[in-house]
């Protein structure tokens, strides 16, 4: 390449910086979908945030090393962009190696090693894809706001990519696309740039037309051999036979001809009969349901009338049945047991609903296209929300991960599907007598099937249901539980139905008004009868000193934090960890564990990776080399401050739009693109406004509009919502875009105004104010998280907002 | 040339001096290493059961820990001893073995494990066997849970599902001397009619439910045991008790001492 010449470019290569952003950020995305298929994704998480700090060592890198690199500026960002795009495929392709197994990781001290390589690997592409951006703002300082506008806008179109793409390819072929993309960047940028000779044009793009045909061995995910379906496979004769890929999820359909799939959780010990047979469903390598096969003969599917969730059909004859969460359709097959002639079923991912209604229809009885039976796609609470009927019977599958096993693993998991607003919201839409049914996992001690008592109590008490005591019932086997909700009392007589349903499948009744604690603990016996006590207590008016004096959280999820599956309190960690020789490792809660780690690794890199560099750089200084009149720690508490502020507000909005869109998925694409694209447009205007106002100016008035719009969201937000939630899909998405524009378009501005000033007074400090910035946004990402856990979403805004007050304060 | 030469010639003597020595050293420590090689292996199997009798001691205060909710002060002392002399080292894959002792479960390869030798000890201990009883196991694993079962009962037949782990356990179990094991690769959901009913039955496979022909081939008065949780994890174990009258009721019981309720008793 040392022949390479060139013309100084009037202008920096926009639409390379561009490609780097949209590519970097699809491949942070893309990295969820991947950990998430081999792995757990509550770990794909943590490893991606860790990864990030690639930004932040970039920023470091280039301060130190900055000024060698921009002497030969042309060679070193082509290298870093195709560095980027090949080591984007490598390093997942070596980190999936790595044999992780986050269960261990208490006993076994090279687990935490593993982690340490699998993220150190991932960081390199973030690392390689930051040195481009930070190299070019380095170089054309004067030009910060175009190339802030472009790398913003790249990123919003690339996170909109990667979940087209992902709807038509393979997560795996989905990263070979992406390593290509990036090394086709490196081609754009020799033609913008305007280098010879142009041979090496080409080479880049032939490069990037091979890597798609990468061998098929390499492509095969290394799927962790505990999970459920590298186990499953292990069965003689067991094969997957089907094969789907989307955003969602990868859905594989399992058979098992030799010995056959007999799912059927919470089966009482009293049947005698085995379910027909089965195939099972695994979206992401997780046990999610089984199809059953079904000929129209109930004989075949007795079964489904010995779990506790049969227990509704048994009190009255419903005849309008909601099913939230088709799934493999057991819960319709149940409800056609029953002879219900009104079935609608929910079910959020399109492709199970293909899967079971046309693949294997045959097999499931066609029971998607029973006449009886009406199947929509779509989020089970905005169903419910949008619907103007009224069902006798709404039941909700077992909440919660397949099996008991997986405990505390999704405790960060937003869930609108069971706070407060969403069981008030579902009460409402019962018919006269009729009864909202939620099943859960026993687990031991009691957690989840608690949580969803006190939240049903409350929905009933904000519904302002008279007596909500008697609104209730809960029976339990020794896998599962089931409470029903009515918005009216039990009769004597459905109280004597539910003992008789209990009593012929030696289930336990917990809970109706007026029992006593005698008929409590009679068949799945419990050294001390938890259930019925915990209940009785939570409809006490001792509620509020039985959730204080309980080891797990167990206080109704609501909208603001909707974490329904986390039951973590910190002072119960000591006796948990305690316990680890007497197995009482399960009953640690996992996932928020997890998340603390990773703020905790976060900040004690970043505080590395930010005064490493302020050193280094104050040892130059003294040589008097710059010294534009700036104070350093201004420079770091503004874009440390714009870092956390810009990344609360938009994981704030992402998880708050869930609602709204439905489903994380989208509500993360719509924002994201939004967020970016409009903030981008705001850098884009930046100058102009800064050359009106000043440059100082400019972000003071940014920062007002700021305020005063994520002030005005915090309150018409909610209204807003229910007012619209009815509207179609396509009409949501173009609301929530304009909601979020203004906002997004005034949060792009403070950044490049301030990179500006930097670049007038202290050049060298670019890329370090680039790498602070990063590191803000990593510490910003974990802690959003951990804030919205303990004090909800609003008050995550409200930081935000005042870290942009801040910020204003200390303009450099 | 001839200075190269004789440099050549010399320098093949001494090649020849040295293979000749290296052979002669070769040997002497390979003779020494096969003189040595019983007292070594007798000094890993002195090391092995010094390991073994510190996990019996970590067992035994856990267990007096957890006292309370197993409703006993200790655990039997015929399941310790067998505890004390089955050799779980020979149990876990090679790479495993230094921790073999440990109490904390190990992965066997296949995707399996072998527990942790603190829910091992308890779950024998609940199935409340005696020297006269068959007991049916579903999930061979490594064979090790099998192997202590052996030494308390009468007969043990298993049944694992992944076939070369079954094959595995049965050599090994064979070459350990297990007689009264039976190892059988298949399906375990119908329990093994042939030599039903059973004293006790314990599940160490992931169940989706309580296989009904398996509370068929449980006698009256029997017990069977079912961890219930991940491959290295047990959430709970789920006692079936049938009566002498045939009615089956269940239990739960949580492995470990934990009362949810601060200022509980």
């Amino acid at each position: 390449m040392s022949t390479m010449t060139s013309s100084m470019p009037a202008s920096p290569p926009q639409y390379s910086i561009a490609l780097v952003s949209a590519v970097a950020l699809a491949y942070e995305i893309l990295l969820i979908r991947l950990f998430s298929v081999i792995q757990w994704h509550h770990f794909a998480y943590m490893i991606i945030s860790l990864a990030l700090l690639g930004y932040g060592v970039s920023g470091t890198f280039i301060a130190l090393a900055g000024r060698w690199l921009l002497d030969r500026f042309h060679i070193a960002y082509i290298c870093n962009i195709v560095l980027f795009g090949l080591s984007s495929v490598a390093c997942f392709l070596a980190a999936r190696h790595a044999p992780f197994n986050p269960e261990e990781i208490l006993w076994d001290f090279n687990q935490p090693f593993f982690l340490l390589v699998i993220y150190l690997l991932l960081a390199l592409p973030f690392f390689f894809a930051s040195n481009t951006i930070a190299l070019a703002l380095a170089r054309f300082n004067n030009n910060i706001s175009r190339i802030y506008s472009f790398d913003l806008c790249g990123a919003g179109f690339g996170s909109l990519g990667i979940i087209l793409l992902l709807l038509i390819k393979f997560p795996m072929d989905s990263l070979l696309l992406l390593g290509s993309a990036g090394l086709t960047a490196a081609a754009v940028a020799w033609w913008e740039m305007d280098l010879r000779p142009r041979k090496w044009m080409l080479a880049f793009l032939t490069a990037a037309l091979i890597l798609p045909f990468l061998p098929v061995s390499l492509k095969k995910p290394v799927i962790s051999p505990y999970k459920d379906q590298s186990q499953a496979l292990r069965v003689t004769g067991a094969r997957i036979i089907a094969s789907r890929s989307s955003p969602l999820g990868l859905v594989n359909v399992m058979e098992s001809p030799v010995i056959p799939w007999r799912y059927a959780p919470g089966l009482s010990i009293n049947a005698e009969k085995e379910p027909p047979p089965q195939l099972r469903i695994f979206s992401d390598g997780n046990s999610l349901a089984a199809i059953t096969h079904y000929n129209g003969d109930n004989e075949q599917i007795a079964y489904l009338d010995q779990m506790t969730s049969a227990l509704p059909y048994h009190i009255r004859r419903p005849a309008n049945v909601l099913i939230m969460g088709a799934g493999g359709g057991s819960g319709i097959l149940q409800a056609l047991y029953h002879n219900v002639k009104h079935i609608t079923a929910v079910e959020l991912n399109p492709q199970i609903i293909r899967l079971v209604r046309d693949d294997f229809g045959e097999f499931a009885g066609k029971i998607f296209t029973n006449p009886n039976v009406d199947v929509h796609v779509g989020d089970a609470r905005g169903f419910v929300t949008g619907s103007c009927e009224f069902f006798d019977l709404i039941q909700a599958p077992v909440l919660g991960s397949f099996g008991p096993s997986s405990a505390g693993l999704h405790a960060l998991n937003e869930s609108y599907l069971h706070t407060v607003e969403a069981l008030q919201e579902y009460l409402k839409h019962l018919a006269p007598e009729g009864c909202l049914a939620i099943s859960c996992w026993v687990k031991l001690p009691p957690r989840d099937t608690l949580k969803l008592v006190a939240t049903a109590a409350t929905a009933l008490e904000r519904n302002s249901i008279s007596n909500p005591r008697q609104s209730l019932a809960l029976i339990r086997g020794w896998q599962t539980s089931t409470l029903l909700i009515k918005n009216s009392a039990y009769s004597a007589g459905d109280i004597a139905k539910i003992k008789e349903f209990c009593s012929k499948r030696s289930f336990d009744v917990v809970y109706y008004d007026g029992m006593s604690i005698k008929e409590a603990n009679r068949y799945n016996i419990l050294d001390t009868p938890y259930f019925f006590l915990g209940t009785q207590a939570l409809l006490d008016n001792k509620r509020d000193e039985f959730l204080n004096q309980y080891k797990f959280n167990i206080r109704p999820a609501t909208d603001d934090r909707p974490y329904f599956f986390n039951f973590m309190k910190w002072r119960t960690l000591p006796e948990i960890l305690d316990s680890r020789g007497r197995g009482g490792m399960p009953l640690l809660e996992w996932g928020y564990l997890i998340l603390v780690a990773t703020l905790v690794q976060a900040l004690a890199a970043s505080l590395a990776l930010i005064l490493l560099p302020l050193r280094a750089l104050r040892t130059n200084a003294r040589n008097k080399e710059y010294d534009g009149g700036i104070s350093r720690f201004r420079v770091f508490a503004f874009f440390f401050c714009v870092g956390m502020a810009f990344l609360f507000l938009e994981i704030a909005f992402i998880r708050k739009f869930i609602l709204f869109l439905h489903h994380p998925l989208y509500a993360a694409a719509v924002m994201l693109t939004a967020f970016l694209f409009f903030a981008g447009m705001g850098s884009r205007h930046s100058k102009r406004f800064a050359e009106k106002k000043g440059p100082a100016g400019a972000v003071l008035s940014a920062a007002v509009a700021i305020v005063i719009l994520g002030l005005s969201y915090l309150i018409t937000l909610k209204p807003l919502f229910s007012a619209l939630i009815t509207l179609p899909f396509c009409v949501r998405i173009l609301i929530s875009i304009m909601l979020v524009a203004p906002l997004s378009f005034c949060m792009g501005m403070p950044f490049p105004l301030a990179l500006a000033q930097v670049g007038k007074k202290a050049p060298e400090l670019i890329p370090w104010a680039w790498g602070v910035n990063g590191c803000a946004s990593v510490i910003s990402a974990v802690l959003a998280a951990v804030l919205s856990v303990h004090f909800g979403f609003s008050a995550v805004i409200v930081a935000a907002l005042l870290l942009y007050c801040i910020a204003a304060a200390f303009f450099p | 040339m001839t200075l190269i030469k004789s440099n050549v010639i010399d320098y093949q003597a001494f090649n020849t001096g040295v293979l000749m020595r290296s052979t002669i050293i070769f040997t002497i420590i390979t003779f020494i290493f096969f003189c040595l090689l019983p007292c070594l292996q007798a000094r890993a199997d002195d090391m092995f059961a010094k390991a073994r009798r510190q996990m019996i001691q970590a067992i035994e205060e856990n267990v007096r820990e957890t006292a309370r909710r197993l409703d006993r002060k200790s655990l039997d002392p015929k399941v310790m001893s067998a505890l004390a002399t089955v050799p779980r080292h020979e149990f876990v894959p090679a790479s495993y073995r230094r921790f073999a002792y440990e109490n904390r479960p190990l992965p066997i390869g296949h995707g399996q494990t072998i527990s942790q030798p603190y829910i091992v000890a308890i779950m024998t201990d609940l199935l409340n066997i005696g020297k006269e009883d068959q007991v049916l196991e579903i999930g061979t694993g490594s064979g090790y849970q099998a192997a202590i079962l052996g030494k308390l009962v009468k007969t043990v037949f298993t049944i694992e599902i992944v076939k070369p782990l079954a094959e595995q356990a049965r050599k090994r179990l064979a070459k350990l001397g297990y007689d009264n094991v039976e190892v059988r690769q298949g399906d375990g959901y119908y329990g093994w009619e042939e030599h039903a009913p059973f004293d006790a039955v314990i599940v160490t496979a992931a169940a989706s439910h309580i296989p009904p022909p398996l509370i068929r081939q449980l006698k009256p008065g029997g017990r069977m045991i079912i961890p219930v949780g991940t491959r290295f994890m047990v959430q709970q174990l789920v006692l079936i008790e049938k009566n002498n009258s045939g009615k089956v009721t269940t239990k739960q019981l949580l492995p470990v001492m934990f009362v949810p309720l601060t200022g509980g008793h």
